[in-house]
């Protein structure tokens, strides 16, 4: 089952719908890693909020998604693990190092903005 | 409650998703909590993988399990790969062969109560794990 990618403004958000297979998750990586070009996209969300297991090949996977995207020279945030996805994934010993992560959607836009932001010229001072 | 056998024929990479979803129904229908039903697909979804991974097929068998007044589920995962030589190193922290698996079966053991394994050169693996309800 393919994920759906939508392009929004200079992000693309790809939100996961259904348990995927280790096929799904390699052509969601390629696909990210390939489009992040063709849109000249800033930012990336993948949204996991779906997926109640994330097992060491999830993990390993969008954990080379977000390094590779960094090489594109975008960043990625993953939004969404649930609260027993991620107990799984300490007692396994699972890290998204080098990843940023986010609660949901919402809080992951609010993070590439910002993060993302061109530093705007200081205002111009006014006298008097 | 059902009492039977769940066996899952494992061959591709869509059946580990197919372990891991009727073992997560088993554990449900048992009254396992959340947390506890994260767990079990995590260590079914890495058992199942190995076999992909060492043996390209095999079986994957449910069943509940009682002792005394305690109900849990047990998995089976069984191939007749090539065997694992050295099950000690097999079984150390983050050891691991294959470049697909960081955490192999010593994550399986800490995810559940109970892990047994049995295997020989030339005669397949059966690793039997254990997750009692609380």
């Amino acid at each position: 089952m393919q994920v759906p990618i939508l392009k929004q403004r200079d992000y693309l958000i790809a939100s996961i719908q259904a348990a995927l297979t280790d096929a799904d998750l390699l052509q969601l990586r390629d696909a990210l890693v390939s489009q992040v070009g063709t849109y000249r996209s800033r930012g990336v969300i993948v949204d996991v909020t779906a997926l109640d297991v994330m097992d060491s090949f999830a993990v390993r996977t969008l954990r080379d998604l977000a390094h590779m995207i960094r090489l594109r020279g975008a960043e990625t945030v993953i939004v969404g693990i649930q609260p027993e996805v991620s107990f799984a994934m300490v007692q396994l010993g699972l890290t998204l190092e080098g990843v940023s992560t986010a609660l949901d959607l919402e809080e992951g836009l609010a993070y590439l903005d910002k993060k993302l932001r061109i530093t705007a010229p200081p205002p111009v001072k006014r006298r008097g | 409650m059902p009492s039977q056998k769940t066996t899952v024929p494992v061959n591709a990479d869509i059946d580990i998703v197919t372990a891991r979803q009727k073992g997560r129904e088993l554990a449900r229908d048992l009254g396992f909590t959340s947390t506890d039903l994260a767990l079990i697909a995590t260590a079914i979804s890495e058992l199942a993988r190995n076999i992909i991974l060492y043996a390209n097929t095999g079986e994957i068998v449910l069943s509940v399990v009682e002792n005394g007044t305690r109900r849990g589920l047990k998995v089976v995962a069984r191939d007749d790969g090539p065997g694992i030589p050295d099950i000690e190193r097999a079984l150390e922290e983050g050891f691991s062969t294959s470049r697909s698996l960081g955490l192999g079966l010593s994550g399986v053991r800490r995810l559940m109560d109970e892990f047994d394994i049995v295997s020989e050169v030339g005669n397949g693996t059966t690793v039997t794990v254990k997750k009692w309800r609380l």
